[in-house]
């Protein structure tokens, strides 16, 4: 039954109405603190989702959820009508990939070479076919070059595939992240403030890309404070406050609810938060 | 002035025994920073698997020198490799994986508990295996024709036939490692989890694997050394893990330690350094009681005024 869900959803990718990601009753609990208070969220193919809301109000932790790197105190997470194993490297294997609100490449190598980090999952050979250089470790780490050189130029650095990444501009940087998620063929990305720090020049540049993502056939879901970013983007939008959803629904929708509003600039304490993260 | 070349070519060689352990320690060091102090008995229990195989293949002693060269010596080495790297990822799954979220010093205590077994191991029980000799005193290594007690000249410097393999091994295990760590998928994913494991596992690395990849790397040569050893010493013993262990420690971190080329330049120096010292110093400081104590002042002076090691770095950057 699950295996049979699975082919069909395979079969007609980006056909914009496969449920995706189906998230229930989450809840992520560390000591006395709710860090994520039962979040249901649906993702479907094709899909833009953003997720908002003020500092600290769980949307890091609830992307850790889903990626394995937390275990949810209760809830459960489905993915293609499975449920998601909570192991990081089996949740990529599934087809989840996601990138950092810090960028967290890998430093001392060059940007092909975090590239093809990412494409680990999708190989296959093992130590002994690359200790006697097999054909097939050769053929595969061909393809994995090639497939890695393609994503670099598709966010537009095939011209820093030998830069290491800790040399890139800080722009770079965060397309260097999204192609090494990319290349683990996720069929669910997940960016973690992907244009913090940009200028409004860059963070065009990241809504193109975005939308080039999806034309891939991906669903994507963004965690943002900017805000005409978010709402220029997303199809739907979930707005998180003190570990609960507030509100869900077409960027418009939530962009007008005063209860968003309220929690981004309605009491003061709030205002100066941001405040100083934007300084 | 032949003296002198004498005595580096000794300790080129003896070096290349150390950088050879050495990489064992770096290399998991770079990933998993944990300081393996059972390594030296994984390298000791190599010597002992190389014998056991020189053993199961009937004590073979008048094969012809191509037999002995290139039947005899590989499938020896295999054998030691083979022990070794079983071991080596059975004491990682036992002793170091349950405590990887534990506190530093767990898993440094654990591999000092694994050192004692091993050695106790080998010790009381390698007597008791089929055909095997008892093991609480040394046992002769077999000598495999043309390395075994060889030698040649170069003008008045004496080259004994088993500092070459040693060095040739060094030479090509590190050839081997480049090859391994900067060409292959497991290689750029050892160089990942080395620089932030947590990203590394969230980008569909297997980290687990990574470090058992990286137990068994250090195993493999440190069984090379092994068997370098028993050739050049014409014995083994159970103990013999200890002082070479030590040795390539200090030699790791002496380069550096996390840093491949760090322990193969760091074991050369050190080898060099011991060599020399008892050749040139003069008076009893000269005599070889005293060689242990100029390597470990090396390493003292080198951790206070260079305590990131001779090529410096933290991190498994480059083989």
């Amino acid at each position: 039954m699950d295996a049979a869900t699975a082919t069909t959803v395979d079969a007609a990718p980006g056909s914009g109405k496969d449920l995706l990601l189906s998230a229930t009753d989450v809840t992520m609990q560390f000591g006395g603190l709710k860090a994520v208070n039962d979040v249901s969220m649906q993702i479907h193919t094709g899909e833009i989702v953003g997720l908002i809301g003020p500092n600290g109000a769980g949307k890091t932790t609830f992307f850790n959820c889903l990626t394995g790197l937390y275990k949810p105190t209760s809830g459960s997470v489905e993915f293609i009508g499975r449920p998601l194993p909570p192991r990081p490297r089996k949740v990529v294997r599934e087809g989840m990939a996601r990138t950092f609100q810090n960028i967290r490449l890998f430093h001392n190598m060059t940007a092909l070479e975090n590239v093809m980090v990412g494409r680990y999952c999708r190989t296959k050979t093992n130590a002994i076919d690359a200790i006697f250089r097999l054909p097939r470790h050769r053929r595969e780490e061909r393809e994995a070059t090639a497939r890695s050189r393609e994503l670099l130029a598709f966010v537009g650095l095939e011209k820093h595939a030998d830069t290491l990444s800790r040399n890139l501009p800080y722009g770079d940087q965060r397309r260097l992240e999204i192609a090494r998620a990319l290349a683990t063929d996720p069929k669910l990305l997940l960016l973690d403030e992907p244009t913090a720090g940009m200028n409004p020049q860059e963070t065009r540049e990241a809504e193109d890309l975005i939308f080039r993502i999806r034309d891939l056939g991906l669903a994507i879901l963004v965690i943002e404070h900017d805000m005409r970013f978010i709402f220029n983007l997303c199809d739907r939008v979930y707005c998180l406050v003190r570990g609960e959803v507030l509100v869900e629904g077409p960027g418009e929708v939530v962009q007008n609810d005063p209860r968003v509003i309220e929690a981004y600039i309605g009491t003061p304490q709030i205002v100066e938060e941001e405040g100083n993260a934007d300084a | 002035m032949e003296f002198f070349f004498q005595q580096l070519i000794n300790g080129l060689s003896l070096g290349a025994l150390y950088a050879l352990i050495a990489v064992g320690y770096t290399v998991v060091y770079g990933i998993v920073q944990l300081i393996n102090f059972a390594h030296g008995e994984i390298f000791m229990v190599g010597a002992f698997g190389a014998f056991a195989t020189w053993v199961l293949l009937g004590s073979p002693t008048t094969w012809s020198l191509a037999a002995a060269l290139f039947v005899l010596l590989p499938a020896m080495i295999l054998g030691g490799v083979v022990v070794s790297v079983a071991v080596a990822l059975l004491t990682e799954r036992l002793a170091y994986r349950p405590l990887r979220t534990a506190p530093r010093l767990a898993p440094l205590i654990s591999a000092i508990g694994v050192s004692v077994f091993l050695q106790e191991f080998i010790r009381l029980f390698f007597g008791y295996i089929p055909g095997m000799p008892d093991s609480k005193r040394a046992i002769p290594f077999p000598s495999v024709e043309g390395i075994s007690g060889a030698s040649f000249q170069i003008g008045q410097v004496t080259v004994q036939m088993p500092a070459v393999f040693t060095i040739v091994a060094l030479v090509v295990c590190t050839l081997f490692l480049w090859f391994y760590v900067n060409r292959t998928k497991t290689g750029r994913a050892m160089i990942a989890t080395s620089q932030d494991p947590d990203t590394a596992r969230l980008m569909g690395i297997n980290v687990d694997r990574v470090i058992m990849a990286a137990f068994a790397v250090g195993a493999a040569l440190a069984a090379v050394a092994g068997v370098a050893h028993g050739l050049r010493y014409g014995n083994i013993d159970f103990r013999m893990g200890f002082l070479s262990g030590l040795k390539a420690f200090t030699a790791a971190v002496l380069g550096g330690i996390g840093n491949i080329n760090g322990a193969v330049v760091g074991g050369l120096v050190l080898g060099v350094v011991e060599s020399l010292a008892t050749s040139f110093i003069p008076g009893q400081f000269g005599s070889t009681a005293w060689k242990d104590v100029w390597a470990f002042a090396l390493l003292i002076l080198v951790l206070v005024f260079r305590p990131q090691g001779l090529l410096g770095a933290k991190v498994v950057d480059r083989a």
